[in-house]
């Protein structure tokens, strides 16, 4: 059977003419199919150059990196082209791609649509508030049909409120599109809310530090939100903040 | 768009605005003329030597003269046709090379230090070596005034080529981007501002050219009537000449930021 991703004993250094940086040392670990996995260690432990690696924007100093099916990246910051209005700044993937065709923009737009998105399709990005470009981010990068959704840190630069509504609909998104997700976060709450399986991993040089299934009884269907009321969540929230804290 | 009535102070607010904007441009204005007025008055009553600084009078007669006889319009149009000649191709061609160092890094850094020893050169002083190797005529003013903007332009963009935000690259290429892709995609239309900026200061670069070119070889232009006026001593024509120059400069640039709203829109 073929994982959506496994990573074998890979390792990643990066040089400069002072120090060669070691940043992941021999890490192992899938991505089963349908699954969303998290991801969570310190600031600086090499996190986004996981997530690098995977979409092959850098590529390994050592180790294998097996990937069955599209990857599509999502941002911390939304990089809006600030020249481009909205519907310009999701094509530009499908621009890339030389995909543009009558199908995948019908898909845009019902994509739009469901975001409340739609009467803004002709703004800029400076006329929308953080949240929507997040979603507008989003869109852009679900509009090439990726079969794997990396995220990093994708809600950390929005406020609260924002930050509760768009992870509700980014996992819905994931769900509904029948997707599999790596998300990297640094908050724990995040983490526990949206993901089936977390990796801790160590200060840098990261190592696989431990695993855990996230198993919640929710009532009705699960959301993030509804997610942060289950009876377990205080107890996965202790388990993961021990983990997490390394000054013991 | 406003939800409520406008109130009386805000109406004040715009009042005292405006009564502040006139009572600059009336100073202005005021000034101007007290100056050419004077400047009149004392040359008429003997006081300083015409001879030197001409008078206001005499420049009008000049250039209605000049307009009359429809040498001024030649002059302007040659000296104008070199302008733009030069700060196009200075522009265009400084932006092309800029690319190209963008694109190799190792060109770039190969290159860096003639590009900072050229840079620092005062450019007006290739001028006479300009002029014998491309030849006297509209041909060696438009290079010196090529040579003139050209370097700055290209250390100039190169430098807000490479400042474009790395993480906006790296989205470009999780979607697989070529470079070429990133290039007109991301790069240029990141810059067009700064690009139109670049073209500001380059007009005013080629003009500089443009007139010492001029003033070296040419038989026509502005700077040609400038130096010739300031040969036979006729300063009269000398002024009408800085005058000229200043008004085609005006305009031009003028004339750019007209174009720069229209692409804003
Ligand atoms: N291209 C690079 N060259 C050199 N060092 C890098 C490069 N990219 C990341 N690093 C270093 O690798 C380490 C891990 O970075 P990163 O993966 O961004 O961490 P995280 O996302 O977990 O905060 C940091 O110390 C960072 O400075
Ligand atoms: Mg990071």
């Amino acid at each position: 059977m073929s994982y959506p991703i496994e990573l074998r004993n890979v390792s990643k250094s990066f040089y400069t003419m002072d120090q060669e940086l070691l940043v992941l040392d021999d890490l192992s670990f899938k991505l089963n199919k349908g699954e969303i996995l998290g991801i969570l260690g310190p600031s600086g432990c090499g996190k986004s150059t996981i997530l690098n690696l995977l979409s092959s924007l850098i590529s390994p100093t050592s180790g294998k990196i097996n990937i069955n099916g599209d990857i599509g990246y999502m941002f911390q910051k939304d990089h809006l082209l600030e020249w481009r209005n909205i519907i310009d700044n999701i094509t530009i993937g499908l621009e890339i791609q030389k995909k543009i065709n009558q199908e995948s923009l019908l898909e845009i737009d019902l994509l739009l649509k469901k975001y409340g998105l739609w009467n803004f399709k002709h703004h800029y990005p400076h006329q929308l508030s953080g949240g929507m470009r997040q979603r507008v981010a989003l869109i852009r990068t679900l509009a090439t049909s990726p079969d794997i959704l990396l995220l990093d840190e994708p809600f950390s630069s929005l406020d609260y409120q924002t930050r509760l509504q768009v992870s509700d609909d980014v996992y819905k998104i994931i769900r509904e599109e029948g997707k599999e997700a790596i998300l990297v976060t640094h908050d724990i709450s995040e983490a526990i809310s949206m993901v089936d399986r977390a990796i801790i991993l160590t200060h840098r040089p990261a190592k696989v530090k431990s695993i855990h299934n996230i198993n919640l009884t929710v009532q009705g269907e699960k959301s993030p939100l509804s997610a942060r009321k289950a009876p377990e969540f205080k107890d996965y929230f202790n388990i993961l903040w021990k983990e997490l804290d390394y000054n013991e | 768009m406003n939800e409520n009535p406008i109130s009386k102070e805000y109406l004040d607010f715009i009042k005292e605005k405006q009564k502040k904007k006139r009572l600059i441009l009336i100073w202005q204005v005021s000034l101007l003329i007290i100056f050419l007025f004077s400047w009149e008055l004392l040359a008429r009553l003997g006081i300083i030597n015409t001879f030197l600084v001409s008078s206001p009078s005499a420049i009008y007669k000049l250039l209605i003269e000049y307009i009359k006889n429809g040498s001024l319009f030649r002059h302007i149009g040659i000296s104008l046709w070199e302008t733009i000649l030069g700060f196009s191709i200075g522009t265009i061609l400084g932006i092309i090379i800029a690319i190209i160092l963008w694109w190799s890094d190792t060109i770039a850094r190969i290159l860096d230090p003639f590009f900072v020893v050229l840079n620092a050169l005062p450019k007006t002083a290739l001028a006479p070596i300009l002029i014998v190797w491309a030849g006297a005529g509209v041909k060696g003013i438009v290079v010196i005034a090529i040579s003139i903007s050209l370097i700055s332009t290209i250390l100039a963009a190169y430098n807000y080529f490479i400042n474009v935000d790395k993480e906006k690259i790296k989205m470009l290429q999780s979607f697989g981007a070529s470079k070429f892709q990133i290039l007109t995609k991301l790069i240029l239309p990141a810059n067009v501002k700064n690009i139109i900026n670049i073209v500001k200061i380059n007009i005013g670069l080629s003009w500089v050219g443009v007139i010492v070119g001029e003033f070296l070889v040419s038989r026509s232009g502005i700077g040609y009537l400038i130096v010739y006026g300031g040969q036979v001593f006729r300063l009269d024509l000398v002024m009408m000449g800085v005058f000229v120059l200043a008004i085609c400069a005006l305009l031009m640039y003028q004339a750019i930021n007209l174009i720069e709203k229209l692409i804003k829109r």
